[in-house]
């Protein structure tokens, strides 16, 4: 595992099995996480983003199953630790934040007890004053008066209750914190304000983090890696420069862009990737995108595609050679 | 919370007059007269008109409820009896105190092992932990209350003649009919008890506590359990009125002075005060018993708590 | 630039409209899937053909006829389920009372859906005075405790089939107006309540359109479950001395007739029970498995 980073998946599949089906939800990924950095996976609901976090964590539903690939936290891989030891990690080393804020609290704990909670379980030895503390601390870390802490989930708005689950993730100061969607849920003048938020503790804690989105906006604001994800593949990952600029790109990313409304266009509709993602359970032997995409050819249909990388922009279509470049100039307007 | 529980008490006055007014409304239209019942049907007819006159039964509808109503603030009594002449407190106090052993008694027992036997198939789901109480339950939960005595008597009494099939006299009297009343609801606090916490554990802020890295044990025992079990207790007050249905049916099959009995018997005789009596201190104590549930669910949920008192900040 | 060559451009596809169809379609698949719930559903067809040709399999007046000279007989093969105290054959009594206590519980049933879900709708949906004085009184009428009231109603009113029905209505229908405003009060605060009422949509339309059919699900659950309640309570009715007058047949009072009888008749207290019990059981896993169907979890 390479020094600099602080989580490396390679080749991570996941499957759910149900005695219905069986739907592959993640095929082969890999994603490296540099250390004291930001990385964004981005891609629609049912890409698979979320089933990749839970894998990080090992919180996968019952029917969920790992069914190959590593998944490497400072040199240890997740995967294979024994469940006892993966729990010491959760919470402490790795942290999760869940998408939504107004579920996500237990009802009947005060906010400080439930904060307290984390602080306890990795920290048996800590008096109960010093955990009051950290409670306090944690609280004034994510812009809640401390003294807030008796009270319960439903005494705090929706943004205060993300603030709050930030606040449980972060108490432990772990190395890799997995947001997922942490701001859908909220409305659009919240976001904004605990995005700043998210962005301003991890610079001061230092937190690597994987954030799970479909707003491009936020990955423009505070990633410094991407990688899009589609019907369980990353089909184009680099530096966020990589992504936002530069010519080459797959043709689903360039739906992504081209699907963001402008405000200054007098375009009448707005611009939808036609189609749906493949089925899971039936997914096609080609490229994943090849149904919807128009530039699609034939060796699309029937070959998928491997990983072609230039420098750490890495492509996985069959339109770029081995060095990332467009391999013929038959297409674009 | 004192305002709340004040309230709710003054709102049994209320419940008590609405409950006397329903009563003598329905008796009213039922037919048969406490005088024919007493004489027998071959009296004369003048004789059966004189007693109703005399009990004070003929009187309109309004005047026997506001005579009542004066009868019970004023003189602290609850009438006499058309059928025995007896002052009715003296009948109905007596039998509502053994109907309200063999109801205490039948609470304890469905709550105690009605709602961990949920819990534990809750839990081990798919297992024989599960699979067991869980068929269990669902049979008992499909045998009526006076089924389940027979058959209870017919095994201990009749065929392993090893408990007393009447009365009350011994301790062992009192097993049977608890167990005919607190069986069917112990069937469904089981049921209950387990979907509640089936769902308690697929909440969302399950997740996060996993997510923690706290020990499953911790996440089901103190998450998981906590918010199942409000439901559960409003429930245990609900259950009151199954429960009443099971005293008379028990009381009737195992022959205990009970008041339900009471009450059955003295509907044919259209013995009113009795009857209201009867009803009106079975329903006090349904209310109280079901205030005193709404209590402890109002302290243990703070979200209803909160409701009720001040909030700071 | 022309465009790469691409294959026939697959044509944008619809996403699956869950139509009611496809919604009931699924409901009844994973219905089928639950080995309990078929298994209930086999149980309670059987029974009911059994008492809709009734009088196929043996004539009414088996049920009544007298005959003391066999009474109190076990069971044979001119009498499956032997005969009671009267001399009557115990099948033919068990096989109609059941067509008694069936009906009366489905009929029951039905009406107190009806009444309860209409009181719980009007008090949920226009909430606040009317909200206030429905609920209010019902918490009174429930401090009666339902089995006595009943009994003086049934008492009052005379025991036939149409005033049992009313009794049952009357203790019934207290579930549904609880369960249908506690569905209306959750359901009315979504948005698409507010875009419907945006859009402009009368209060009567949107109950019936918007809430209803999703409230839908739970209050049906629900009322199969109670059928087998109210087949328990008609019953227990029944054997009080509240049912029918005999000498119609009817489960819980042949029941009652078996009490004095179980040490020397005890097939008299055997057919009957097991009559009830196997009804409610097929019912109430009819019930289950409805439930599970309409809110599937995983299973692995």
């Amino acid at each position: 595992m390479n020094e600099n980073n602080i989580l490396e998946i390679k080749n991570l599949s996941v499957i759910y099995k149900t005695d219905l089906e069986t739907v592959n939800a993640v095929n082969g990924i890999d994603i490296s996480i540099k250390k004291k950095s930001t990385f964004g996976l981005v891609g629609e609901t049912g890409a698979g983003k979320t089933t990749t976090a839970r894998s990080i964590i090992r919180l996968l539903p019952a029917v969920g199953h790992v069914t190959g690939g590593s998944i490497e936290f400072e040199g240890q891989d997740l995967l294979t630790l024994p469940a006892e030891d993966m729990r010491e990690y959760r919470g402490d080393k790795i942290a999760m934040v869940f998408q939504d804020p107004m579920t996500s609290l237990n009802p009947v704990m005060s906010v400080g007890d439930q904060i307290a909670e984390t602080v306890k379980i990795h920290n048996p030895h800590l008096s109960k004053d010093e955990i009051d503390k950290r409670v306090e601390d944690t609280l004034s870390m994510v812009g809640i008066l401390p003294s807030r802490k008796v009270e319960y989930p439903h005494q705090f708005s929706g943004g205060m209750k993300q603030r709050v689950i930030i606040a449980i993730a972060l108490a432990c100061e772990p190395g890799l914190l997995i947001a997922d969607e942490p701001t859908t849920a909220l409305d659009v003048t919240i976001q904004a304000q605990v995005l700043m938020m998210i962005k301003d503790l991890r610079d001061r804690l230092g937190t690597s983090m994987l954030m799970i989105t479909h707003d491009l906006g936020i990955v423009a604001k505070i990633c410094d890696d991407v990688g899009v994800m589609y019907a369980g593949e990353i089909v184009e990952s680099g530096t966020v420069e990589d992504i936002f600029e530069g010519k080459n790109h797959h043709p689903y990313t360039e739906g992504l862009f081209g699907s963001i409304p402008n405000l200054k266009s007098k375009a009448k509709r707005l611009n939808a990737i036609p189609g749906l993602m493949p089925d899971p359970t039936n997914l096609p032997k080609g490229c994943v995108f090849a149904e919807r995409c128009k530039y699609a050819t034939d060796i699309c249909r029937e070959q998928h595609p491997g990983v072609v990388a230039s420098g750490t922009h890495t492509l996985r279509c069959h339109l770029f050679d081995e060095n990332g470049n467009r391999k013929e100039k038959k297409n674009e307007q | 919370m004192y305002r709340y529980i004040i309230k709710r008490i003054l709102f049994l006055i209320p419940t008590i007059l609405g409950v006397i007014f329903i009563i003598l409304l329905v008796l009213n239209f039922t037919p048969g007269n406490p005088g024919r019942s007493i004489l027998g049907v071959s009296a004369p007819q003048e004789a059966v008109d004189q007693l109703n006159q005399e009990l004070g039964y003929n009187d309109p509808l309004m005047v026997k409820y506001v005579h009542y109503l004066k009868n019970l603030v004023v003189n602290h009594s609850f009438g006499t009896s058309y059928f025995t002449r007896q002052p009715v407190a003296n009948e109905v106090l007596p039998r509502f105190w053994v109907t309200l052993k063999l109801s205490i008694i039948g609470i304890i027992i469905s709550t105690l092992v009605g709602v961990p036997l949920g819990m534990l198939t809750a839990v081990k789901q798919y297992t024989a932990w599960d699979y067991i109480p869980s068929v269990l339950a669902f049979l008992l939960a499909a045998i009526p209350a006076f089924v389940l005595g027979m058959v209870l008597l017919f095994v201990f009494s009749l065929k392993l003649n090893i408990l007393p099939s009447y009365g009350l006299n011994t301790w062992q009297c009192y097993i049977m009919p608890s167990l005919c009343m607190a069986i069917p609801i112990t069937a469904f606090n089981i049921r209950f008890t387990k979907s509640s916490m089936l769902e308690s554990i697929r909440e969302d802020y399950i997740d996060t506590a996993r997510a923690k890295g706290a020990k499953e044990s911790t996440v089901i025992w103190k998450h998981a359990l906590k918010n199942a079990l409000l439901p559960v207790i409003t429930n245990i007050g609900l259950n009151m009125g199954g429960l009443i249905m099971g005293a008379v049916v028990a009381e009737r099959l195992f022959s205990v002075a009970g008041i339900g009995a009471l009450i059955v018997d003295r509907i044919a005789y259209k013995d009113e005060p009795v009857i209201i009596a009867g009803t009106i201190v079975i329903s006090i104590t349904f209310t109280i018993i079901m205030l005193i549930v709404d209590i402890i669910y109002a302290f243990i949920d703070p979200r209803i708590r909160a409701k009720y008192t001040r909030i700071k900040g | 630039m022309s465009e790469n060559v691409t294959a026939a451009r697959p044509s944008a596809q619809e996403p699956v409209k869950f139509k009611k169809q496809n919604q009931a379609k699924e409901i009844w698949r994973r219905f089928r899937k639950n080995r309990g719930s078929m298994v209930g559903l086999f149980m309670l067809i059987l029974i009911l053909l059994a008492i809709i040709f009734a009088n196929v399999i043996v004539k009414y007046s088996a049920a009544t006829t007298q005959n003391l000279s066999i009474k109190l007989a076990g069971p044979s093969s001119e009498h499956w389920f032997g005969t009671d105290s009267y001399g009557r054959d115990l099948f033919a009594r068990v096989l109609y009372g059941g067509r008694t206590s069936i009906s009366i519980a489905v009929l029951a049933t039905i009406s107190s859906c009806i009444v309860g879900s209409t009181l719980g709708a009007i008090a949920g949906y226009f909430g606040g005075k009317v909200d206030n004085l429905i609920m209010r009184a019902l918490d009174i009428f429930m401090s009666v405790p339902d089995i006595l009231f009943t009994m003086a109603v049934v008492f009052a009113l005379g025991a036939n089939f149409v005033n049992l029905l009313i009794a049952l209505t009357l203790a019934y229908f207290t579930n549904y107006v609880r369960l249908v405003r506690s569905q209306i009060l959750s359901l009315s605060d979504l948005e698409y309540i507010e875009a419907a009422k945006a859009g402009g949509a009368s209060s009567a339309r949107i109950i019936l359109s918007h809430i209803f059919p999703n409230a839908m699900g739970v209050i049906i659950v629900n009322t199969t479950l109670n059928v087998a309640k109210i087949i328990l309570y008609e019953s227990t009715l029944s054997f009080l001395g509240l049912g029918m007058p005999p000498p119609q047949p009817e489960w819980g009072q042949i029941l009652a007739e078996a009490r004095e009888y179980m040490r020397s008749a005890p097939h008299m207290l055997l057919f009957p029970a097991l009559a009830i019990i196997l009804t409610a059981c097929a019912v109430n896993l009819i019930g289950d498995g409805m439930r599970d169907a309409m809110d599937p979890h995983l299973k692995s």
